[in-house]
């Protein structure tokens, strides 16, 4: 059974900043929806809103599960994906993919034979079998990576957080993760919302894409609507060139040199697409 | 990359990091050694084994002849043991404290007095000392009653103001180091104007395992079942709490109850020992991070083993404290952290193990 999102009229205010306004958005069972947006748009908010971890006006729907319900209820339907994990020193990676059967479990019990075969299957299938006795801080960025994923994975939610989940690995390893974010979506229908800063990898993976600007949500739709050179000049202030590839439009900054040698004006080219 | 095991033997193999058999031995072997040093050694030397037999035979439905005199009897039961107690009880408590509060803070400088606990205690013992408010014994004493409460008070005082402040960790440290100085600069006023009580004040500052008879290890014996029910409960609390507030609420954990029911019962446990033996500094830190650098980071582990190695951590300190200078007592302050803090570079220095 897969979980479907929605959001409606989403309203956050955290120190008397109002971070997001009127936010609607949805993701159906399965569906891999990307967030964009500058640096400060809320993208992280709205993640934190959904978790729970910020109050909010408005609806927050997650397969029939809205913000009466309790905290472990809420991680059985949702898995988190941190930008920067916190690592805790000394902890095995055996012990932090066993953290994700919390919800589960409960938080005074002691997992159970099942709990450990979960973790088990899902360090194989992550590729870290074997690394159960290594700390998680001695990994390597890709593996930790992983790890983390390992651990939200364990929680066995319909519905998969993912916040920057690239930032910190070079291109094979943000590559790998992707695929394997695609791969398991794909087996396990799990439901997909991530944020992301690199354009071309959200057009790449993932079926949506929503712009969030200022905390407003600018345009929703698949990766040839939204990635256009007028919407990212607009959220994002920089000039770009959109090349079209068979597989989503490519995103090419373009130098203050480019842009003088080409005499266009910024933000107005429109790149391969007529 | 490592091979696929098949999931069914992987499975069986997957062990989480709880405590382990040998290291529960080793911690009550560490007891059993420390009490039995305890009872043994002192001016008049009694022989082990036959310490062990009076402690058996004193054990319902056994008798057995130890063979020591009615005098010696009376000296192992009646001065040493409630001593011993005393020492396990209070190394216990405060071990345990100390690792909780690191726990729940996420910081390895954490100890029992963060949120000002010793200097509320001081200035509690340092007004009951010199208003002279009569010496009652045992229950009725009034500087450890004196104690206790500001004990308390401070605690309360810091978490409220925490709260007040963010809700952060830092927040609340901030606030217990604010509460802490307020107070030590109250009990310097009150100290300073009452001079002729600064040794008494100042041996109690520097604390002490005393006991007469089997009054106060019966007063800390409640405070010390209480704090342990409720932090050995949460220990599993505490390693989920490990991965900061916002992951381990996205696990299902309420961050901000867990730390604040940790904290208060850490506190009533280490209050009720800063009021019986004052304020022994150290071993909050270093007993938790020897039991980490030897056993690993798991809560599961540190805090019922900071229980066992701070019990005996304490009754060997007091050992050392009653002997070294004898028939004078070192103050066991001195003690903790002369023996404390070499021997914890020793384990520092020997562990490859990544604990911070």
């Amino acid at each position: 059974m897969t979980a479907a999102v929605s959001v409606r009229a989403l309203d956050v205010t955290l120190d008397g900043t109002h971070v997001l306004r009127g936010i609607d958005l949805a993701a159906s069972a399965g569906e891999w929806v990307n967030v964009i947006g500058p640096n400060g748009a809320g993208k992280t908010t709205l993640l934190r809103a959904l978790l729970g971890l910020v109050p909010f006006n408005g609806e927050i729907d997650i397969d029939g599960l809205t913000d009466q319900h309790r905290r472990a209820a809420r991680a059985r339907k949702l898995a988190y994906v941190p930008q920067t994990p916190v690592i805790p020193p000394g902890m095995l990676v055996a012990d932090y993919v066993l953290l994700g059967r919390t919800p589960h479990r409960g938080v005074f019990a002691a997992e159970t034979a099942h709990d450990r075969m979960i973790a088990v299957e899902t360090l194989q299938r992550l590729d870290l079998g074997g690394f159960e006795e290594r700390a998680v801080q001695s990994l390597s960025g890709g593996e930790r990576q992983r790890a983390v994923l390992a651990r939200a994975l364990a929680q066995q939610a319909d519905v998969l957080l993912l916040d920057e989940p690239t930032t910190a690995l070079d291109l094979g390893h943000q590559q790998d993760v992707l695929e394997l974010v695609d791969a398991l979506r794909r087996e396990r229908g799990l439901t997909v919302i991530a944020t992301l800063h690199d354009l071309t990898l959200a057009a790449r993976y993932g079926d949506r894409i929503a712009i969030l600007a200022q905390g407003k949500v600018a345009q929703t739709g698949p990766p040839t609507e939204v990635l256009t050179v007028q919407n990212i000049a607009a959220h994002f202030g920089a000039t770009v060139r959109i090349v079209d590839d068979p597989e989503g439009p490519v995103i090419v900054p373009i130098t203050a040199a480019g842009r003088s040698q080409s005499g266009t004006e910024p933000g107005t080219q429109n790149g391969d697409q007529p | 990359m490592t091979e696929p095991q098949p999931a069914g033997a992987a499975g069986t193999a997957l062990k989480a990091s709880g405590l382990r058999p040998v290291s529960l031995i080793a911690g009550l072997v560490a007891v059993l050694v420390a009490v039995i040093a305890g009872l043994t050694i002192g001016p008049v030397h009694i022989a082990a084994h036959r310490v062990v037999l009076q402690l058996l035979d004193a054990l319902p439905g056994v008798a057995l002849d130890s063979g020591l005199s009615d005098a010696h009897a009376a000296i192992v039961e009646q001065i040493r043991l409630p001593r011993v107690a005393l020492g396990l009880l209070v190394g216990a408590t405060l071990s345990m404290s100390g690792a909780a509060y690191q726990g729940a803070f996420r910081n390895p400088l954490a100890d029992p007095y963060l949120l000002g606990i010793a200097a509320g205690a001081g200035l509690g013992a340092t007004i009951a000392i010199t208003s002279n408010l009569g010496d009652g014994a045992g229950a009725l004493d009034p500087v450890p009653l004196a104690a206790f409460a500001g004990a308390l008070i401070s605690v309360t005082v810091s978490y409220a103001a925490g709260h007040l402040g963010g809700r952060s960790t830092a927040s609340l440290i901030l606030a217990g180091i604010a509460v802490a100085s307020f107070l030590t600069a109250c009990q310097t006023y009150v100290l300073q104007a009452n001079s002729d009580a600064f040794r008494q004040i100042f041996a109690w500052i520097l604390g002490r395992i005393a006991t007469s008879g089997w009054s106060e290890p019966v007063l800390m014996l409640p405070y010390f079942v209480v704090t342990a029910a409720v932090v050995l409960r949460y220990r599993r609390a505490l390693d989920v709490l490990a991965v900061g507030d916002e992951e381990a609420a996205a696990l299902g954990l309420e961050p901000r109850r867990v730390r604040m029911i940790v904290v208060l019962a850490a506190s009533l446990g280490a209050a009720a020992a800063v009021s019986v033996s004052g304020l022994i500094g150290f071993v909050g830190i270093i007993v938790p991070h020897a039991v980490r650098l030897a056993f690993g980071t798991s809560n599961r582990a540190v805090l019922p083993l900071s229980v066992l190695f701070g019990g005996a951590f304490m009754v060997l300190a007091d050992l050392a404290a009653r002997t070294a200078l004898a028939p004078a007592e070192l103050p066991i302050g001195v003690v903790t952290a002369f023996l404390g803090a070499p021997f914890f570079v020793l384990v520092l220095r020997t562990s490859r193990r990544e604990i911070w």
